[in-house]
């Protein structure tokens, strides 16, 4: 039984890796795969990966295990120092779940955009983020070690980030990309001292010397109260951060340039999650602390609240969607905070099956509606709920400018810590140009004279 | 001491002089590139071989077979240890990478004989271990560079200052340890000239000027070569490291900590794409230097696999930026480029290298990064959380390069401008050694470990012959006129320690 569970536990998280390198390395070489090439391999790895992680569910149902270590060995080992980085993956009742449902919506996604994408100049350059992507999203959940997590949520921001910018032609999505890019970095900043911290209590980052040996969700955490509460807190920002939780909410209908295939998988479906599963990997440490189980609660209510009000004031579909995700994510981290873990496991494999659809749906919903009010001859009815005419006027007017500004989240973030970081720095390169200037005797900047476009060598630049 | 089995060292350290010597039978810049690849690519399997043969002898350190210079410089001069034998091979591998993917055009403007000199010099400064050979070295480094400037009509003052002030610091801080009495604990002010004069040289702010100044008014290429193997902190290894007290080590810690975060944020708001690679470099030089001074073995371990990954990373990120400027010259930040469908595969490497320097999972850097972050913690539970800051920053400050040259419009040209082959060479093996290194790191990381283990236990070994010696001082009765001093010494060493 252990030499099956090793075989398609390797399986599992092997497909990913195998598509990411069968699709990079001729793109190193100048010489990518057909179309058509790269849509067969990406559905046979998804096939494989499905298949195996399928299998490993029926074995664990059928022989009754409810927590199968896949080991690989030491990625790192120090024995002298105790230290490790221990390659560890865990199948369990949290983990199979969300590697299923990758496997499926990566699946469906790919055949969906084998069309969607045909004859696009970044097809190639798509699949190759997009099989970044599974392989974090695989890495992520079945990461039986912090570090196998951060590896796997690391993969997923910077896919993340190149799919958000994927039309890079155009400036817009571009920007877009950069910040969501910056969100994650702080996220990531926060998982990775996490990761160092538990390092220090446990001497390892495995999260049963964490959690407990229990079997997900019965594992109790081993570390003190504030130890809980420090280390807690530092992950509940990297899930925020990625997540987009308040007040890292910003990005996420900002990510909605991307192409909406990239859209429905990260923004509806998965990615958008992974900071819940990170709170549901983590829920022993949140129990041991009621002022880290209030802090995760309020914050999924503030998200759900402010994304419910934002997101009815949008004008374009996937921004409503993005922000109609948000809301979900918000409640879905709210039952985490309360202890309500299986509830929020099945909430996020609901949520994300069908955000996944709507997405999908969305480009020709919007050409059906055109249909239909060619053929009536005028506007569809307006349909929603009657609550807004309970509401006071001046509220309503305060609602509406709140959500159309989306928060003020964006300027508050500018204003607070972006614009006073860049003007320190600036300023010190100012004093820079000076002492640099002293000491050379005469302009030390050649740069200064750098041309904002690089020198026209044809006529065609546009 | 074991011998290697052939003279690899000397081999790999006269082979770039034997390039400029027959270089200098050439009047063709075409044929002196050649020269330059030919040679600078002996040398460079001179010191696979070194390293090579080195690992066969299953030992700490080793020299050559037949020591040519020995009647010259005495016995063991030139040595190789398990802290030098990659460097060796990897500063070979940057100086004959730079002339390989050098374009045409710009053969003209590249010194490819001053490139053999300094290659030379750089080759026989890592793998010398003499204190006052390696500060000749230190100095006659510079010149190649003083010479560019001048060439290219240059202001050399910035830089001629600082490295005047840094040789003299360093000259004067081994004079005086070279004085003192080697049974008693250096003075303050030997320690003190000696770890400025490393601060200057590995452009610890606010003394890094010299180096935005060189990457200004130098070629890409030779700053890329002086900065890049980082021979500051090579000098902290040799130098500080064995004779420093911790308090000094903690002094070179924080301010590199310092600059590692300060350099990350000035990188942020360059608008010129050299400055910005400058302030990177900058930022991964001190956070080596962070690692080399926790004096942890964990840390140290990070620091010397750190130095590798962001030798690797940063020379292929200064390629690429080097290729793009010779296509369209020095490149703004202040707009959008739009260069990716021009040149995919620099793009695609630019990122790549990119995100390895800040240590990203799956790349070279990883291991480094983490070990780094887990000794700066340890030693200093909540400053060491900076070095988190300086990677999250950097990481930042590359993604914003990257779509500022590549994405946000389209540059149109009606010519190729992709990467020609000699640069493909370039980027094909050192994707390899990043994704390979990343991908497996055990090695690298174990003989990282090794080579650590033994500069901490000379330390120890060194820091130890002291304390047995004040412990034997303090034996003296009371009346001996001396013993006062020499317990106080003795005692402010133990708590020290």
């Amino acid at each position: 039984m252990d030499l099956l569970y090793q075989i398609l536990g390797i399986t599992t998280v092997a497909s990913p890796l195998v598509l990411l390198a069968v699709l990079g390395i001729p793109c190193l070489f100048s010489r990518p795969f057909s179309e058509q090439m790269i849509a067969r391999t990406v559905y046979f790895c998804v096939w494989i990966g499905l298949f195996a992680s399928v299998g490993i569910l029926a074995t664990m149902l059928i022989s009754g295990d409810r927590h199968v270590p896949i080991e690989l060995g030491h990625w790192i080992d120090l024995p002298e120092q105790h230290f490790h980085f221990h390659l560890k993956f865990v199948f369990d009742r949290l983990s199979v779940p969300f590697a299923i449902l990758t496997f499926v919506l990566c699946g469906t996604i790919g055949a969906f955009t084998s069309r969607y994408l045909h004859r696009e100049p970044g097809y190639v350059r798509f699949y190759i983020a997009f099989s970044l992507f599974m392989a974090g999203m695989i890495f992520a959940s079945l990461a039986g070690t912090i570090e196998v997590l951060f590896f796997g949520w690391e993969l997923v921001g910077i896919s993340s980030a190149l799919l958000i910018a994927f039309f890079h032609e155009r400036r817009n999505p571009v920007r877009n990309g950069f910040m969501a890019w910056c969100v994650y970095r702080i996220a990531d900043a926060a998982f990775l001292i996490a990761a160092v911290l538990m390092h220090h209590l446990t001497g390892a980052g495995d999260f049963e010397l964490l959690m407990g040996q229990g079997a997900w969700p019965e594992g109790v955490a081993t570390i003190t109260h504030s130890q809980a509460l420090l280390v807690g807190l530092l992950l509940v920002v990297a899930a925020a951060g990625k997540s987009a939780l308040v007040p890292f909410s910003g990005w996420l209908p900002r990510a909605m340039e991307g192409p909406t295939s990239s859209s429905a998988i990260f923004y509806g479906a998965l990615s958008v999650h992974l900071g819940a599963f990170l709170l549901l990997r983590i829920s022993p440490i949140l129990e041991l602390s009621m002022w880290l189980s209030g802090t995760v609660v309020v914050l999924g209510l503030l998200t759900a609240i402010f994304a419910t009000i934002t997101g009815r004031a949008q004008s374009d579909i996937k921004t409503s969607l993005a922000y109609a995700s948000l809301t979900q994510v918000g409640i879905i981290v709210v039952e985490i905070g309360l202890g309500l873990r299986y509830i929020a496991l099945i909430h996020i494999v609901g949520h994300a099956l069908m955000r996944t659809l709507q997405l999908l749906r969305a480009p020709s919903l919007l050409y059906d509606y055109h249909v239909l009010e060619n053929a009536i001859d005028g506007h569809l009815p307006a349909s929603g709920s009657r609550i807004g005419s309970l509401v006071p006027e001046r509220w309503k007017q305060w609602c509406y400018l709140f959500a159309m500004e989306r928060g003020f989240l964006d300027e508050l973030l500018s204003r607070f810590i972006v614009r006073p970081f860049v003007r320190c720095f600036r300023c010190f390169d100012a004093l820079e140009r000076k002492w640099t200037n002293f000491l050379s005797g005469d302009s030390s900047r050649e740069s200064d004279d750098v041309t904002t476009q690089p020198e026209i060598i044809e006529e065609l630049k546009v | 001491m074991l011998e290697l089995h052939l003279p690899w060292l000397e081999l790999a350290i006269l082979t770039p002089l034997v390039g400029v010597v027959v270089s200098l039978f050439n009047k063709n810049a075409e044929q002196t590139r050649l020269v330059a690849i030919v040679f600078s690519g002996l040398s460079l399997a001179m010191g696979i071989g070194a390293w090579e043969d080195f690992n066969t002898l299953k030992v700490f350190e080793a020299h050559d077979r037949w020591d040519l210079v020995e009647p010259l410089f005495g016995p063991d001069v030139v040595v190789i240890d398990e802290f030098n034998a990659p460097l060796l091979a990897l500063t070979s591998l940057m100086f004959f990478l730079t002339p390989l993917a050098t374009l045409r055009t710009k053969i003209k403007r590249f010194p490819f004989r001053m490139n053999l000199i300094s290659q030379f010099l750089m080759l026989s400064t890592l793998a010398c271990r003499g204190p006052w050979i390696i500060i000749s070295l230190m100095g006659l480094q510079t010149l190649p560079i003083v010479w560019e400037l001048r060439t290219r009509g240059k202001s050399s003052r910035g830089f001629v200052i600082h490295m005047g002030l840094f040789l003299v610091l360093l000259i004067g801080g081994w004079s005086m340890i070279d004085l003192e009495d080697p049974s008693h604990e250096h003075s303050i002010a030997a320690i003190m000239l000696l770890t400025l004069a490393i601060l200057i040289r590995s452009g610890c702010a606010p003394m890094h000027c010299w180096m935005t100044d060189l990457f200004e008014k130098a070629s890409l290429g030779s700053s890329l070569l002086f900065v890049s193997p980082m021979i500051g902190a090579y000098a902290a290894v040799r130098l500080l490291l064995p004779v420093a007290p911790d308090w000094a080590m903690r002094i070179v810690a924080l301010a590199s900590l310092f600059t590692a975060v300060y350099s990350a944020g000035m990188a942020l708001v360059q608008t010129e794409s050299r400055r910005f690679f400058c302030y990177l470099i900058l930022s991964n030089a001190s956070l080596v230097l962070v690692g080399l001074e926790v004096v942890t073995p964990i840390g140290l371990t990070g620091a010397l696999s750190t130095w590798i990954a962001v030798c690797l990373s940063l020379s292929g990120f200064g390629l690429t930026l080097r290729a793009i400027e010779s296509r369209v010259g020095r490149l703004s930040l202040n707009d959008y480029h739009g260069l990716y469908s021009q040149m995919p595969l620099l793009a695609t490497f630019f990122l790549l290298t990119g995100v390895a320097t800040v240590g990203f999972p799956g790349t070279v850097g990883f291991a480094g990064i983490e070990l780094i972050v887990e000794g700066a913690v340890e030693v200093y539970p909540y400053v060491g959380m900076a070095v988190v800051i300086a990677t999250a920053l950097n990481g930042i400050a590359i993604m914003r390069v990257y779509f500022r040259l590549f994405t946000g419009t389209i540059y149109q040209s009606s010519f190729c401008m992709e990467a020609r082959w000699p640069e493909r060479v370039g980027i094909l093996v050192l994707s390899a050694l990043i994704i390979g290194g990343g991908i497996w790191p055990q090695p690298g990381v174990k003989s990282r470990f090794h080579a650590a283990k033994e500069i901490m236990s000379r330390r120890e070994t060194h820091t130890q012959a002291e304390t047995d010696k004040h412990a034997t001082l303090s034996a003296i009765p009371d009346d001996d006129m001396i013993a006062p001093t020499k317990r106080e010494q003795a005692s402010h060493t133990l708590t020290v320690e």
